[in-house]
């Protein structure tokens, strides 16, 4: 699903440039959630926002479902995006000012979706994270939880390839943590490739397959066996 | 980019961002609204001009007889100068070609009663034309004519208010009045659009007046009414050999000032004309500004709208929203605000300028208007401008990546 070879990435600060990302070659398979830790610095987050399209790769190559990604301008990341990825974030950024609803049907509005069909579709995702009686709720009269579902069930909606969410508990109390990791390892069951980034050791051990990064290079690339989240919720 | 979808889309973000739109809108309501209001009172002026000025002739000369402040060929300085029939004939007979009519004035005061009712009224004592120069409308009856000078009648053409005063609501017409003494018969009644001053005075023909006074030939003052084709340099012309003709005729130094005036009303009407159209051109310069100040506002707005929104943009662009699109929903959503708020401070502004009507005539404006032209000018100006100031920064948000707009702070 995911292949990356020899990523490089540097970021000019001022006169020096920080090289962040020193020749990573990374793959990721159909149905794999895969927990992506190192510490702060070590590049873990840049590498999602490249593979997250949101940032553009100084040297290597990335294909994602068989597509090379190269030549990204605004446009065509805005697309790919849409078409290939969701989004989960550890502040949730739901959109203030819309439902719960309304929130989960903005993607499916970009895809060009009909707005019946958005309604539908953004209900449904919305009662597969078991928020459905909360559609017309506003982000603010939600838990933080809530609102990490409500962001689940967003990125759900657009039916992506792959799913990116980078700390999605790092906001999150460990019950409701735990609450959301078995949410995301249940959408894993049904088949979807999760990339979570992580510090929490207990979150990764809930995952597949751990990399590790370190000074920008993986360290470390393990299968491990799943922790399943249900038993502590 | 007009799609249902796209306005359902902004029109929700408009209903749930009430102080945002008001904000906007607000700035450009009340930028029009001004403007509309300055420049409609600097058309009110410009009326109450033409109003002030339209109601007498305008190609009219008014001569006085003033006193000689030199001494000149055997005469002393000092000497007060006097009109008589004689100067009525001569300029008539000499400035035919240019003289379209001529009448004395002989202004008298006194008291004028008819049964128990008196009043103090100005009577003056003229010729016929002197219909024209005052543009007096006859309302029954008739103006003082030639027989009547000849007659020396004893007729009086009484204002409009003079009737109500003395007659209350019976009709003058034919009845005897008492002006100084003398009995009159009234064979007119008048209205003026030159105030109540004017509909309160008598005419009576000027040669009855002379009768009066010991059979005397004086007059007070002379109204020549030129022939309107000489145009504005032909009457500057014509008032220049007048008062030289006047002069000579009266024994007065050439270089003195006060001998003869001459008051020129197609003069006085073009700087009047002159200092409202500056005043004219002051006002639009103020609503203008208005305008620019509106301009400044919502571009200041529209700047604080986008950095407010950087983050829900980034969000949007996360979930695949393209620049375009980005940049579509800011601008649309402005452009929709200003122009429904552009438009009702426009409208606001006309109504308002439309009840006023002459409530401010005291402060000198009559009528207040705005062409709709200008006024729908100013508002797409405004949506244009406002337009403008939102691309700048929409462009700019359009293009910040998503992670940067996304960064927690």
């Amino acid at each position: 699903m995911i292949e990356i070879k020899d990523l490089h990435k540097s970021y000019k600060m001022g006169n020096n440039s920080l090289h962040v990302l020193k020749g990573i070659n990374f793959n990721v398979k159909e149905g794999e959630l895969v927990a992506i830790m190192g510490s702060s610095g070590s590049g873990k987050s840049t590498l999602l926002n490249i593979l997250g399209m949101l940032d553009v790769l100084d040297e290597g190559s990335y294909t994602l479902d068989g597509v090379p990604i190269v030549d990204l301008n605004e446009t065509k990341a805005a697309k790919y995006r849409n078409k290939f990825l969701g989004f989960i974030f550890q502040s949730f950024n739901l959109i203030n000012y819309k439902s719960a609803a309304e929130n989960v049907a903005l993607p499916l509005y970009y895809q060009g979706v009909g707005r019946k069909e958005r309604q539908e579709k953004a209900l449904k995702y919305l009662e597969q994270v078991g928020l459905k009686q909360w559609a017309g709720h506003l982000p603010s009269e939600l838990s933080g939880g809530q609102k990490q579902r409500v962001a689940i069930a967003r990125a759900l909606a657009a039916e992506p390839k792959v799913l990116m969410a980078d700390e999605p508990t790092g906001a999150l109390d460990s019950k409701t943590s735990y609450e959301v990791m078995d949410l995301i390892q249940k959408i894993n069951d049904a088949g979807n490739t999760i990339l979570i980034v992580t510090h929490e050791p207990d979150i990764a051990d809930m995952c597949k397959r751990i990399v590790h990064l370190k000074d920008g290079v993986i360290v470390e690339d393990k299968i491990v066996d799943q922790v399943r989240a249900s038993q502590y919720v | 980019m007009f799609s249902r979808d796209a306005w359902k889309e902004i029109f929700e973000t408009i209903q749930k961002n009430k102080l945002r739109t008001f904000l906007s809108g607000f700035t450009v309501a009340i930028g029009i609204f001004i403007f509309v209001v300055l420049y409609g009172f600097g058309n009110g002026l410009t009326n109450t001009f033409a109003k002030f000025f339209g109601d007498d002739a305008t190609n009219v000369f008014f001569i006085f007889p003033g006193r000689t402040s030199v001494p000149y060929s055997g005469y002393k300085a000092n000497r007060q100068i006097e009109f008589d029939n004689d100067d009525l004939a001569d300029i008539e007979k000499n400035f035919a070609m240019f003289v379209d009519y001529i009448t004395p004035r002989i202004s008298r005061n006194g008291l004028v009663k008819y049964k128990n009712e008196s009043n103090n009224y100005g009577n003056m004592g003229v010729a016929p034309s002197h219909q024209y120069s005052e543009k007096t409308i006859m309302m029954k009856g008739r103006y003082i004519n030639d027989q009547d000078l000849k007659d020396k009648t004893k007729y009086a053409v009484i204002g409009r208010l003079v009737e109500r005063d003395l007659f209350k609501d019976e009709d003058a017409l034919g009845k005897y009045i008492d002006i100084g003494g003398s009995s009159f018969k009234v064979i007119g009644v008048f209205q003026d659009d030159g105030g109540d001053n004017e509909e309160r005075k008598i005419y009576i023909p000027y040669t009855t007046r002379q009768l009066i006074e010991k059979n005397t030939d004086k007059i007070d003052q002379m109204v020549l009414g030129f022939k309107p084709q000489i145009g504005y340099s032909g009457a500057m012309s014509l008032e220049r050999s007048l008062e030289k003709y006047l002069k000579s005729k009266k024994f007065i130094n050439p270089n003195d000032e006060n001998g003869i005036f001459i008051r020129n009303i197609a003069d006085q009407l073009k700087q009047n004309q002159q200092l409202a159209s500056v005043l004219q051109l002051i006002v639009s310069f103020v609503a203008f500004g208005t305008i620019i100040a509106g301009i400044i506002g919502i571009s200041n707005i529209m700047v604080f709208v986008v950095k407010e929104r950087t983050k829900e943009l980034g969000i949007r662009k996360a979930l695949g929203a393209t620049p375009k699109s980005v940049i579509s929903t800011i601008l649309l959503e402005s452009i929709f605000i200003t122009t429904i708020s552009g438009f009702i401070g426009m409208l606001l502004g006309t109504v308002l300028l439309n009840a006023m009507g002459d409530t401010l005539e005291d402060y000198f404006i009559t009528d207040p208007y705005i062409d709709t032209g200008i006024a729908v000018f100013a508002t797409i100006l405004l949506i244009i401008c406002g337009a403008l100031a939102g691309y700048v920064p929409a462009r700019k948000a359009a293009k910040i990546k998503p992670i940067v707009a996304l960064r927690d702070e």
